[in-house]
């Protein structure tokens, strides 16, 4: 009989002999290989036995299997020839009543604690506006209407990226945890809302995974995490920057409402009129102000004490003219007196003739000869004469 | 992973709002000269009037995030299911 004869003889008698089998153990040597195929070795304390979990069941999955874990696994025992070894092949993977999985969550969230995950100091501040914000959820579930519909109310000016995946089973963790990793690398996002809707303890495992807990831990962009109702407390939820309670709470969280923004715009606007208004109306006080002041007016006071100077002085000017005037007429009189006192007719009132000759005064009698024509001019009137004879001197 | 900027009309709303709150504080401030006043009333203003015309804004936007082959992001529309 040959190695493959007996194998095959083998593989007959088991494979018929344990058709299916629901087996209790605890999980240890888990291997995730590649291709998406578990391998692990399920224990207790006197034996253990191989399994296997193909893919494509794997994706049935509620959490994602660890060393260590209590287990019940269903399935059939086959043998694989070619290394000579029997092992379950599992069709479904359950931890041991929900009190594993609680357990499984606890020893995680304590493990991330100790690296530091849920610091309260590296969380990062949610933007005020966020612009444009990125979900990872399903694109069937609750969860993407609830946001929708709240953020079109809200903030409609908003662009919303999806990033769908699915939300449960065992390959959700990771299509979870790669989408945030996408959102890192494509960059354009201010913000990502990751959870789902409510449902049970193993509906939301994937929010427990430590992939998703690495992926929300390494995010630069800032992260809300949404899962489930507000009783639900997941490891998303610890490490996220912010909870929120609810998806629709999440909505709520990262943008403001329209009319808030509004009435905020509205009010830095009235400010500014108010401020700006009340300085104009401040500045033309102060210009009045000065207009009014002392020190402005003093040009025009200066022009009214000269002009009331100039009046003076223009007064003064006409009294210093009058008395000029005066005077000077009073002089006239006096020498007019005088000049009529020396008035020849007086003098030829008192019997003195005045002798022309031709017009003109003759001074001197040796200026007279015989035979001249003279004119001898009485204060009362004029002579014609001749003169006879040569005069001899006085007489 | 560097973060580019978003939508520009986004940030030109949040831009805006960040001038129209910086004015106001300057404006309380007040150590700015008349002219500026002026300068900043006007500016006020109009950002105002751009920041309300802004949200008048109906429609949410809905996209989808998917890779190309090679590892590109591309945009799609996305609409949801009635």
């Amino acid at each position: 009989m040959t190695v493959s004869e007996l194998t095959r003889r083998i593989k007959g008698t088991l494979e018929k002999g344990f058709p299916v089998a629901a087996v209790e153990g605890e999980i240890s040597n888990y291997k995730q290989h590649s291709s998406g195929h578990l391998y692990f070795t399920i224990k207790d304390e006197h034996a253990q036995i191989q399994a296997v979990l193909w893919r494509s069941r794997a994706a049935n999955l509620i959490f994602t299997p660890q060393d260590g874990m209590k287990i019940v696994a269903r399935g059939r025992i086959t043998v694989y020839e070619v290394r000579g070894v029997y092992q379950l092949d599992v069709v479904e993977l359950r931890p041991l009543g929900t009190g594993e999985l609680q357990l499984a969550f606890e020893r995680l969230k304590q493990q991330l604690a100790a690296r530091g995950y849920f610091d309260a100091g590296r969380k990062k501040p949610i933007p005020r506006f966020c612009a444009r914000i990125g979900l990872v959820t399903s694109p069937t579930g609750a969860a993407i209407r609830d946001i929708v519909n709240i953020i079109s109310r809200r903030w409609p000016s908003a662009e919303l990226i999806l990033y769908p995946v699915a939300v449960q089973g065992a390959g959700a963790a990771h299509e979870i945890a790669g989408a945030i990793r996408d959102f890192n690398a494509w960059g354009k996002v201010d913000v990502m809302i990751v959870g789902r809707g409510g449902g049970s303890l193993e509906d939301l495992w994937a929010f427990n995974e430590e992939v998703v807990a690495d992926a929300i831990y390494q995010s630069a962009i800032p992260i809300i995490s949404a899962v489930g109702h507000e009783i639900d407390f997941t490891i998303a939820d610890f490490v996220a920057d912010l909870r929120a309670p609810t998806p629709s709470a999440a909505a709520e969280l990262v943008v403001p409402t329209r009319r808030e923004m509004v009435e905020i715009v509205r009010n830095y606007c009235y400010t500014i009129q108010q401020i700006a208004t009340a300085r104009v109306v401040s500045e033309r006080e102060k210009i009045n102000g000065i207009l009014r002041s002392h020190a402005f007016n003093r040009p025009i006071d200066l022009l009214r004490q000269y002009s009331q100077q100039v009046d003076e002085l223009r007064r003064t000017l006409m009294m210093v003219v009058m008395n000029r005037l005066k005077s000077s007429r009073e002089q006239w009189t006096s020498l007019d007196k005088r000049i009529r006192s020396v008035n020849p007719e007086l003098i030829l009132r008192r019997g003195y003739v005045i002798v022309r000759r031709n017009g003109e005064i003759i001074g001197s009698s040796k200026k007279l000869k015989p035979s001249d024509s003279v004119h001898l001019d009485y204060h009362d009137g004029r002579v014609p004469a001749v003169i006879q004879k040569q005069g001899a001197g006085h007489p | 992973m560097t973060k580019t900027s978003a939508s520009p009309r986004e940030n030109n709303f949040e831009h805006s709002l960040k001038r129209l709150q910086q004015i106001v504080e300057t404006l309380e401030e007040g150590s700015v000269n008349l002219e500026e006043v002026m300068k900043m009333y006007e500016e006020g203003v109009q950002l105002s009037r751009i920041c309300l015309e802004q949200l008048q804004e109906v429609d949410v936007k809905l996209k989808r995030l998917g890779k190309e082959i090679g590892g590109s992001f591309k945009l799609f529309d996305e609409t949801l299911e009635e």
